[in-house]
């Protein structure tokens, strides 16, 4: 009798320790949506690896692109990331200005990236390297043009939060947000890993 | 069934539940992990801009094997260092997730790349007269 107490006593536990995550959940559907964006990503990268290569008698991707200025992109987007990093670390420690400052760190890499890039844009679109140029340019704007979009976006976002942090500290409404940030943020570096891959390096190639 | 049963194991269950949250706390990366990700990244960077930059190999094959290689390992890098991924984190549903992006990915790529390079080479050629001729 005591027994079979003890049983159904002992079921209710499987049940409270699953409703007890709300500040994972909030992670799980981050991350959803993360996937959703790499879907979003893949369209651009299949246009890409579609339309690639039509330059309609245009400029190619040898001609255009200075690898130069994309290895100091790819440093800037990689430095970020580990930055991003430290201040997490920070803010495990509950060091609310160590975090603010790594994440102002994090800040400045991100806008010398930006800044790098729309240099390389201007740049294209000077020599006539515009979008309307050929199917290749238009999927090239497309694909990396998004990119730059989800990290001006990302830091806006960086720099509410910081806002966020220093007036009210690392509550725990701002750690859950400093954490979809942080996915968000290395999830950005990682498509940028296969936009200097298959579009800028093997575009060189020819 | 009362409630007096339940108690104790309600606080055991946040008790357990707190101490699962400090050992995952603990698997969001130490400064450790950031920096072997970190180092392991720029390795896998250098070397395929390396390759490219300094015309090193004659092979533009093995070139553009390479760069996919090294930029599908540091993909991996990435998830495992810096977005922590593993099979255990969310009972195994953020791994889920990705492996059914992965593989929604993986047929939309390979899929409009096969398709439209047979659109492409199975067109019918037009000669200039024809091309002409048309509506």
């Amino acid at each position: 009798m005591s027994n079979t107490q003890a049983a159904t006593s002992e079921k209710p536990v499987f049940y409270l320790t699953e409703e007890h995550h709300p500040e994972n959940s909030t992670n799980l559907g981050f991350w959803i949506y993360l996937m959703s964006d790499c879907l979003m990503f893949a369209v651009l990268f299949a246009t890409y690896a579609v339309l690639g290569r039509n330059y309609a008698a245009g400029p190619s991707p040898a001609d255009l692109f200075d690898l130069k200025l994309v290895a100091i992109n790819t440093a800037m987007l990689l430095f970020s990331s580990i930055t991003y990093g430290f201040a997490m670390l920070r803010m495990e420690k509950s060091d609310k200005s160590g975090t603010l400052m790594w994440l102002g760190i994090t800040g400045l890499f991100g806008l010398a990236f930006l800044a790098i890039e729309l240099y390389e844009f201007h740049h294209l679109i000077q020599e006539g390297a515009t979008p309307q140029r050929s199917a290749f340019l238009s999927a090239f704007f497309a694909l990396v043009g998004t990119h730059g979009l989800h990290v001006t976006f990302g830091c806006i976002w960086l720099v509410t939060l910081m806002v966020q942090v220093a007036k009210y500290g690392l509550i725990e409404d701002n750690r859950r947000r400093l954490m979809c940030l942080s996915m968000f943020w290395h999830f950005l570096d990682v498509i940028w890993i296969g936009v200097f891959s298959l579009v800028y390096l093997v575009g060189v190639l020819g | 069934m009362s409630s007096h049963p339940h108690a104790p194991a309600h606080e055991s269950a946040h008790n357990t539940h707190h101490a699962h949250s400090q050992g995952h706390e603990a698997a969001h990366g130490s400064f450790k992990s950031y920096m072997t990700g970190f180092i392991l990244s720029v390795i896998l960077t250098a070397i395929p801009f390396w390759l490219v930059m300094g015309d090193v190999l004659e092979s533009r094959a093995l070139t553009v094997g390479i760069i996919i290689i090294f930029g599908g390992i540091q993909m991996v890098v990435h998830m495992i260092y810096f977005l922590h991924m593993n099979t255990r984190s969310e009972g195994g549903w953020t791994m889920l997730a990705m492996i059914f992006t992965i593989i929604i990915v993986v047929i939309m790529l390979a899929g409009s790349m096969w398709v439209m390079h047979h659109l492409n080479t199975n067109m019918m050629p037009m000669s200039p007269e024809m091309m002409k001729n048309m509506p």
